[in-house]
């Protein structure tokens, strides 16, 4: 049965189900269990944000407090992945990630193919993404494009309640490295969600809205600001069609070639840094891929490459807006041929 | 002052709140015939043709191609030519659309219900009239009771219905009361036990009708009359190419083409449909399901049981509705039909004809179950 829940209450019962499908998935992570070094259930924190809350009293001691080592935990969870469990690492952000990326990039990554495949690593990487929450600099990054220019790391970044538990659950079971990127503005997002266990393949795009003019390629919470454009230019009578990837590793260009051959115009939405990010790749494939079905120029909206400000106002600016989105869109609307 | 008849915006399936009209298909000045689409409209789930309630000549579009109204919201006019201009502007003016709140009194029991049977949380819907012998309905295979939104509240104007998710379907849990159309039929009769519903007439589609023809034969005084569409159990012949398609696919890419084959007209097939069916498929277990289902009851392309050939023994009245253009199960199964059925063979449909010909069907369940 569906019923609407937030994204935050999503990732909590995808963990809660696949822990109790599966006695080899665990937890570690920072204050999951109790607070500050507490130990004990009444007072577990689950989480910085409270995401994890309430599976300690349910699951007990597979759910590990660890220290203030981000290097530390995410390299136990990999050996632990190695050695045959299904290991779930929250880290709080990941603009910390930094610190543990050799486990990461040079472990995790290659172990399936450094010992012939007779290794896997099936460990789950969850942080918070995304700029908006008064944070700065170092708690409000979009790393997305770091995971996926490594061969080896699968990356998820869901948009919807829906699609969260569903990802969340396939990036459980799957037998490589998920970077699972939660936005933290879409916690408090509802949507429906059936009870029941399901699990969305890795690797499939989601057409959210048809259109014939013009295609907008995003993921995230942009999704929701292409969808706001696509609401204001739709009174203006331009129908666009919006492309929500996912899964940015592997990549599902078959939707995206589809999508741009039969409008003819792209526009990446990322709200990730500018240079090499995921908007400049889809660019990228699709004047490699579909240049001939291209009637005027790619757009792209992303922020400044810049740090995330930590001034309000200058935050509110950084992030890529839907008026910007739809002015996007009638500039390539506009240009070429016609 | 001759009679005005009102056109307003169909409810089609439980969810529909309002709908966009995409096209009108008829000039004002344009006679009409009962049942004749007069224009298109578009919902969050499906695309389809409004056919005209009554006949009568097109006086007025109320409503402009892209608005979006509610439901019972007017969308034009017909009327006798006698009838002057400044009485269809009063009736225009002073039409009201019944608001959201006056709506769900008339409607007060919620959209679905929930009842345990043997063991099994199945969802179902009832609704429609008060009195009467209810309507039950009864989905395909890897269906689920939205299959009926164009029948259920066209029947239910005059009749009280019902249509389930059956187990393993839909909204009910993942799991089946057994493999064959014997067991399925056994867990409708004691469904409807449970909802307290002694008989009813049965409207199935496909798997659907043959677990009908099954209840029919095993429990008689259950089943007030049977209307089986597009059904399976009429003969050996089936694609099984559908059912394991059906069954295999993961993605949307994979389900298009296969659900493709259900209709005469392929582009019925929304990406809402695709979704809600994809949502479906990916719980956990439904895939393992629909395998042992469908070896069970569909191998190689025949069908293992067929009860509905028994219906010649039995005293039930029998209407058979076909799309001509079934992919799934062919429209030559319709001359099995026992004596005395009603057979109607309808152009322009395929293995859905209650979707694509949803006038005419209504029409016909309306008289096979005694209107």
């Amino acid at each position: 049965m569906a019923r609407k829940i937030s994204m935050k209450t999503a990732v909590n019962e995808a963990i809660d189900q696949e822990m109790t499908r599966d006695p080899s998935v665990i937890m570690m992570g920072e204050d999951i269990v109790g607070g500050a070094g507490c130990k004990g259930e009444e007072d577990a924190w689950g989480g910085v944000l409270g995401v994890t809350k309430g599976l300690y009293a349910k699951h007990g001691d597979r759910l590990l407090d660890t220290p203030l080592s981000e290097s530390a935990y995410v390299g136990a969870a990999i050996g632990a992945a190695a050695c045959g469990m299904r290991p779930i690492a929250e880290l709080m952000f990941i603009d910390f990630m930094g610190v543990c990326f050799d486990q990461i990039y040079n472990q995790a990554a290659k172990f399936r193919y450094m010992f012939g495949g007779k290794a896997e690593t099936p460990v789950v990487i969850r942080a918070m993404v995304g700029a908006g929450f008064r944070a700065a600099a170092q708690h409000s990054q979009m790393l997305t494009p770091l995971f996926t220019h490594i061969p080896g790391l699968k990356v998820v970044c869901p948009s919807t309640p829906y699609d969260t538990k569903g990802l969340l659950i396939q990036s459980i079971r799957d037998n490589d490295p998920v970077i699972f990127c939660e936005h933290k503005n879409l916690y408090a997002l509802e949507g429906e969600v059936p009870e029941a266990s399901y699990a969305i393949p890795l690797g499939e795009a989601n057409v959210v809205r048809e259109g014939k003019h013009c295609s907008i390629v995003t993921y995230g919470l942009m999704v929701h600001r292409a969808l706001d454009a696509a609401a204001t230019l739709a009174k203006e009578g331009i129908e666009v069609e919006i492309v929500d990837l996912r899964t940015l590793s592997p990549l599902d260009m078959d939707t995206v070639l589809d999508s741009v051959t039969k409008t003819g115009r792209l526009v990446c939405v990322d709200e990730a840094s500018p240079r090499c990010n995921i908007g400049t790749d889809i660019a990228a494939q699709v004047c490699m891929q579909a240049f001939g079905a291209l009637k005027a120029q790619i757009e792209q909206v992303s922020p400044p490459h810049t740090p995330v400000p930590f001034s309000p106002t200058l935050e509110d600016l950084y992030i890529p807006s839907a008026a910007q989105v739809a002015d996007a869109v009638r500039r390539t609307l506009k240009g070429g041929k016609h | 002052m001759a009679a005005i008849t009102p056109i307003v915006m169909p409810k089609w399936g439980l969810s529909m709140k309002e709908g966009t009209v995409n096209d009108w298909l008829v000039e004002v000045g344009t006679q009409i015939d009962v049942g004749m689409p007069i224009l298109d409209v578009e919902t969050d789930k499906i695309a389809n043709a409004v056919e005209a309630p009554d006949a009568g000549l097109l006086r007025r579009k109320v409503a402009s191609e892209g608005d979006v109204l509610p439901v019972k919201a007017l969308l034009g006019v017909l009327a006798d030519p006698d009838v002057s201009e400044a009485d269809i502007d009063a009736f225009v003016a002073g039409f009201v659309v019944p608001t959201a709140d006056a709506q769900d009194d008339a409607d007060a029991a919620p959209a679905y219900q929930y009842v345990e049977v043997d063991g099994l949380r199945i969802r179902y819907a009832r609704r429609g009239a008060a009195q009467g012998v209810p309507v039950l309905f009864l989905h395909g295979f890897g269906g689920d009771l939205d299959n009926w939104l164009f029948n259920i509240d066209a029947i239910g104007e005059k009749h009280p219905v019902i249509a389930l998710d059956l187990p393993g379907h839909g909204q009910s849990t993942p799991k089946l009361p057994g493999i064959s159309l014997q067991a399925l039929a056994d867990f409708v009769g004691h469904f409807m036990a449970v909802i307290d519903v002694p008989q009813a007439h049965l409207v199935g589609h496909s798997m659907g009708g043959a677990i009908a023809a099954q209840l029919a034969l095993s429990q008689p005084q259950r089943v007030a009359s049977l209307s089986l569409i597009d059904s399976a159990g009429f003969g050996s012949e089936i694609n099984t190419g559908y059912t394991e398609g059906f069954t295999r696919a993961t993605s949307r890419r994979e389900l298009k083409p296969v659900l493709e084959l259900l209709f005469k007209d392929p582009t019925l097939v929304s990406r809402q449909m695709i979704d809600d069916v994809l949502k479906y498929k990916r719980l956990d277990g439904i895939t393992e399901l629909l395998e042992s289902l469908g070896s069970a009851l569909f191998k190689d392309g025949k069908q293992t049981t067929q009860p509905s050939l028994a219906l010649a023994s039995s005293n039930t009245p029998v209407l058979m509705v076909w799309g001509r253009d079934d992919q799934i199960v062919p429209a030559a199964h319709a001359a099995h039909a026992p004596k005395g059925a009603t057979v109607e063979l309808l152009d322009g449909a395929g293995h859905m004809a209650q979707m694509e010909r949803a006038g005419d069907v209504n029409r016909l369940i309306l008289r096979c179950i005694g209107d």
